[in-house]
């Protein structure tokens, strides 16, 4: 996990250009995207928030690509603010699939722009096909991978989700290119509190509300433990007629335990 | 051959003198050995009765799983139960430690020891030494004040909280205990609830693994369910057992029953309990 502060003599052993374009760490991130398959399709929760992300050297998540860093104080930088609150971090993709994305939203949004060039000259052909979720996926993980590869990643854990002639399909590619496919999968801290509950809870043919009542269960989970959740979400769903991405709402919680009320009523002065 | 300087043995606490030692060696690609942790979950709640603690019993040595059924459920006192994560000797050696303070208090004041008590023994000494003793506890019990469940940090920090998790399995029980839990749960209903939230640490986390443990606390006295629930059996076991071969004669056979030799002491059975 080390990494030198070096000037910029020394970055000529990565080529000429090689550190002003990198993408060093993420600056504006939103956190996790749940989702899972039902009976009809597949369904999709993620919050509205957008942080800025802190400073660098406190973060691991950099030990694995980061050679040579300039570590100098960025000016302009948000910090750990709740920058945006309605930021859309899913978006649907062709006629059949859904995407959504944690990370980096400069680098969604440069996804999405390369999906839309994508589904465009797909179209273009004009024959009657058309990209299924299977697809897009294989495209995402390669442009993943091979930014991965020239250390130059897309800040993105992405869940692509959809269903074409009848088969679903929801699967996850990561910032280095892993991926794979799944009944239920979930991005960033949503790997770790979430996918335990659906790992016990989900099953075959979940009806919607049945889908959603466990999706909600695993977003409130993620309220309460993740710092950089936000109570203001949106669940999408995708099925063969298309996608709805439902309007912001919030979920209930609750703070009335009786521990929470004195919790050094056994020692006054406590803590 | 005079020296300078006048060394003059460490006061107390820990002393750092082979931290550049160890340094030295580690640029040089000596590696230390690991240490056995517990790399754990451990849950504790309360219930309308008292407090249930739950810990599951793999213990690990870096990647290898080197004790398949450890105890993490410590005793501190008859009324206050203490689960450990973190480097295994860490916890054992303080829970041991304050244990024996308690009954040191005990003998002094004549009266059943308080979880605070035992809380406060344990931050302050987990303080003092800034973080080093790695031991991650969840402290609970009931005494004259009611129940109470605490979490205690290696730094030195507690919470005082209704439902709590440690470990590297607590980000799984925690999803559990969120989803589940709510106030004024009967005997069962926790017991199944802590059961649930060990077995999401044991299946969904590596450091977490074989049985379950579960001590229940309430005012008239503690239950240790040790194994209580052993969701990872072996999986091929020969039914027909072990079977001496054929040729083998038997001479004489000989059963002394053990229990006719021992003692039982009435009422004496805390002491010294482990």
């Amino acid at each position: 996990m080390q990494f030198m502060a070096s000037k910029q003599p020394e970055n000529s052993l990565l080529g000429p250009e090689s550190d002003s374009q990198r993408t060093l760490y993420p600056y504006v991130t939103g956190t996790s995207v749940v989702a899972l398959k039902y009976k009809d399709g597949i369904l999709m929760a993620a919050d509205m928030g957008a942080f800025g992300f802190h400073s660098p050297s406190s973060s691991l998540f950099f030990s694995c690509f980061v050679l040579e860093v300039c570590c100098f104080k960025r000016p302009g930088s948000y910090g750990s603010t709740l920058r945006y609150k309605s930021v859309q971090r899913m978006k649907p993709i062709g006629k059949h699939s859904l995407l959504g994305a944690s990370g980096e939203i400069s680098d969604f949004q440069e996804i999405l722009s390369y999906l839309d060039e994508l589904i465009l000259y797909d179209n273009m052909w004009d024959d009657g096909n058309s990209l299924g979720p299977k697809e897009v996926h294989n495209y995402l993980t390669r442009v993943m991978y091979n930014r991965r590869n020239k250390f130059n990643p897309l800040w993105n854990s992405l869940v692509l989700g959809g269903v074409k002639n009848g088969q679903k399909y929801l699967g996850t590619v990561s910032m280095i290119g892993v991926n794979f496919e799944d009944n239920h999968v979930a991005t960033g801290f949503g790997n770790h509190l979430a996918r335990p509950i659906l790992r016990q809870e989900w099953h075959e043919n979940l009806s919607f509300e049945d889908g959603v009542r466990l999706l909600e269960k695993c977003m409130r989970v993620l309220l309460y433990r993740d710092r950089s959740a936000v109570n203001k979400l949106q669940i999408a769903k995708i099925t063969e007629d298309g996608v709805t991405i439902s309007q912001p709402y919030s979920l209930k919680t609750y703070w009335e335990f009786s521990a929470f009320e004195n919790p050094a009523q056994g020692a006054i002065g406590s803590w | 051959m005079s020296k300078s300087v006048i060394e003059t043995p460490p006061k107390g606490g820990f002393s750092f003198d082979l931290c550049k030692r160890n340094e030295m060696l580690a640029k040089k690609g000596v590696n230390s050995p690991s240490f056995r942790k517990t790399g754990t979950t451990i849950v504790g709640l309360i219930f309308q009765d008292g407090v249930i603690l739950g810990a599951d019993t793999r213990a690990t040595e870096g990647p290898i799983v080197c004790d398949k059924n450890c105890e993490k459920i410590h005793y501190m006192a008859p009324n206050i139960y203490c689960c450990g994560a973190g480097t295994a000797a860490d916890t054992e050696a303080v829970t041991d430690m304050v244990s024996s303070q308690l009954q040191l208090h005990r003998y002094h004041t004549g009266r059943e020891s308080r979880v605070v008590t035992a809380l406060t023994l344990l931050k302050r000494h987990l303080f003092n030494y800034q973080g080093y003793v790695s031991a991650a506890l969840v402290l609970g019990g009931v005494d004259v004040t009611g129940p109470h469940l605490h979490t205690i940090y290696p730094h030195g920090s507690t919470d005082t909280l209704p439902f709590a998790t440690m470990g590297s399995g607590s980000l799984a029980a925690m999803a559990v205990f969120e989803s589940n839990y709510r106030e004024g749960l009967t005997r069962d209903e926790g017991i199944k609830l802590v059961t649930e939230a060990i077995c999401s640490g044991i299946f969904n986390d590596l450091g977490s693994g074989s049985n379950v443990d579960i001590c229940v606390i309430t005012k008239g006295g503690k239950e240790y369910l040790r194994n209580h629930l052993q969701p990872n059996p072996r999986t091929y076991t020969s039914s027909k057992g072990y079977s001496f071969p054929k040729k083998t004669e038997v001479l004489l056979t000989k059963i002394t029953p053990l229990k006719e030799k021992v003692e039982i002491i009435e009422g004496g059975g805390d002491v010294m309990e482990e």
